[in-house]
């Protein structure tokens, strides 16, 4: 191995594990419990559950035949719609959320319509859930896009001509065959709109109980008196978030 | 099948990898190329000024009148809630100025020790903005709490939200409970200027510089809160002479006419 590779990898990680030992360092362990069981560390860790858990269901429901559509439907534009559905995920979340803002406010685009049937997103939970899907779906149709497309499509032609309907295909043949990319996505899906933070705090306001969720919360916290919240809450972000990464990268290699 | 589908699950893995870590900060800053002309003259070098949000447009304006008076100077702010401006200067960042707009997240500086003794150099107070026209027929705080309103504060860890629960307080009302907790009252504005908050109160300065696009309802004295700025050099700066001339410009030079042409009171 070339020394300078040697140092540059060296570095590399390091870069990634410093951040990690400093909060470490600075965690206050021995009144992590009590911070954690504060009522509003509480609200803001069961809503980050609820929302993200929302977020993942409504991109399986929508982001799956997205994906189909996309691995197996030529039509014109594809590519631009492929590239627009992906944009969330190299877009600065907090545009999102301005964007998010003009399309789904109440005089938004759509949102003024929204608004006359009492659909309010901004300031409530619903809109928490819209910022986080709008994030992490893309992550979600990747990865099922990428299974659609690699799956060998004789299995499906043979149940066809056994006599199966489409939809018994889709469910009883297809399905069955992306379920592991189908599992890795949401996952990677969930953890994104777990660690949700530009487009919630831009489109969803800070709303305790309603819109704070945990990344929202550890930024307030941070500036206020009890920083020591922020950090303990921070930890349980990163160690949830390694937990996700390794057990669905272990899962997947092993074959 | 099943292993070709997980290969490139895999690879997805990877990409979420380097994505995840592009969830951007929200500080907003307005920077200058650094003056390549040294004089002798107490104010030049480039300084990094640390200013509340509700200062933007009255320092922006100090900028611009510096400009000429004073070519040496290059001056970058990053204005931001004062307590998240406190938060950067005590984790280090490289600021050679902070103004405050309480008094509150100054004292934390100065326990702290990073700062040199403050100056008040402005004061100012609430008002609660409304959309043109005022639709929902808002004539004061206890309006803001009535069903239907939907009202948008600051943080109480921002400055400005602390001083509204105060008024809230004074007026003899509940605290009031916002749709949403801002960080900073340009934000908190924002909600407004978007059509999402019904009203909001911040300071009369920022009714003022935002102009027709809200409607202001004055707060009275007997109920409003007066806020006061202090600013600071800050000790650690390596411009500390210029530092220390900037502040005495704001405190008592050209920075009181910029001021109060944009609604600030005067310091006493």
């Amino acid at each position: 191995m070339p020394a300078f590779v040697a140092v540059g990898a060296v570095v590399a990680a390091l870069f990634f594990v410093v951040p990690l030992a400093g909060l470490v360092w600075r965690a206050p362990w021995s009144s992590s419990w009590k911070v954690l069981s504060s009522a509003e560390a509480r609200a803001a860790l069961r809503l980050s559950l609820e929302t993200s858990v929302a977020a993942t269901a409504i991109a399986v429901v929508f982001g799956v035949p997205l994906a189909w559509v996309q691995a197996r439907v030529a039509y014109p534009g594809r590519s631009i719609v492929r590239a627009v559905t992906l944009l969330p995920m190299v877009l600065p979340p907090v545009v999102g959320g301005v964007a998010l803002l003009l399309a789904l406010g109440r005089n938004g685009l759509v949102g003024q319509y929204l608004d006359r049937v009492g659909v309010h997103l901004p300031f409530h939970v619903a809109g928490a859930v819209v910022a986080e899907t709008f994030v992490s779906m893309p992550f979600l149709v990747l990865t099922v896009e990428a299974a659609f497309r690699s799956t060998d499509q004789r299995f499906e032609d043979a149940a066809r001509t056994l006599g199966a309907t489409r939809s018994s295909v889709f469910r009883r043949v297809t399905l069955p065959m992306i379920r592991p990319s189908l599992i890795a996505g949401a996952v990677l899906c969930w953890a994104r709109a777990l660690g949700e933070f530009g487009a919630t705090i831009t489109f969803a306001g800070n709303s305790q109980g309603k819109t704070q969720t945990l990344p929202l919360f550890v930024y307030v916290t941070l500036e206020g008196a009890n920083s020591d919240a922020a950090i303990v809450l921070s930890l349980v972000l990163v160690v949830v978030s390694l937990v996700v990464l390794v057990s669905v990268y272990r899962w997947l290699s092993r074959s | 099948m099943n292993r070709v589908s997980r290969r490139h699950a895999a690879s997805v893995l990877v990409c979420f990898a380097l994505v995840a870590a592009a969830c951007g900060s929200s500080s907003k800053s307005s920077g200058s190329t650094p003056s390549t002309t040294s004089t002798p003259a107490k104010l030049s070098g480039s300084l990094d000024v640390f200013a509340a949000a509700s200062l933007t447009e009255a320092f922006n304006d100090e900028k611009t009148a510096l400009a000429s008076s004073e070519p040496a100077l290059s001056l970058t702010y990053n204005f931001a809630g004062s307590q998240a401006l406190v938060t950067q200067i005590k984790s280090g960042a490289p600021a050679d100025v902070f103004a405050s707009a309480d008094q509150k997240n100054m004292q934390k500086l100065i326990d702290a020790g990073f700062v040199e003794a403050p100056k008040t150099f402005a004061r100012n107070k609430l008002e609660i903005a409304v959309a043109p026209g005022n639709p929902k027929h808002i004539t004061g705080l206890a309006d803001l709490e009535k069903s239907g309103v939907i009202l948008v504060l600051e943080d109480p860890s921002v400055p400005a939200g602390n001083y509204a629960r105060q008024a809230f307080t004074k007026a003899g009302l509940p605290a009031p409970k916002p749709s949403s907790n801002e960080l900073d009252v340009k934000s908190t504005l924002a909600k407004l200027t978007s059509g999402d908050a019904d009203a909001v109160v911040v300071y009369v300065t920022d009714v003022k510089a935002a102009g027709s696009k809200v409607e202001g309802v004055e707060i009275p004295d007997s109920q409003n809160v007066i806020a006061t700025y202090p600013i600071a050099a800050i000790k650690a700066s390596k411009h500390l002479t210029a530092a220390e001339a900037f502040v005495d410009e704001v405190v008592s030079g050209s920075g009181q006419q910029v001021l109060q042409a944009r609604g600030f009171l005067a310091p006493n």
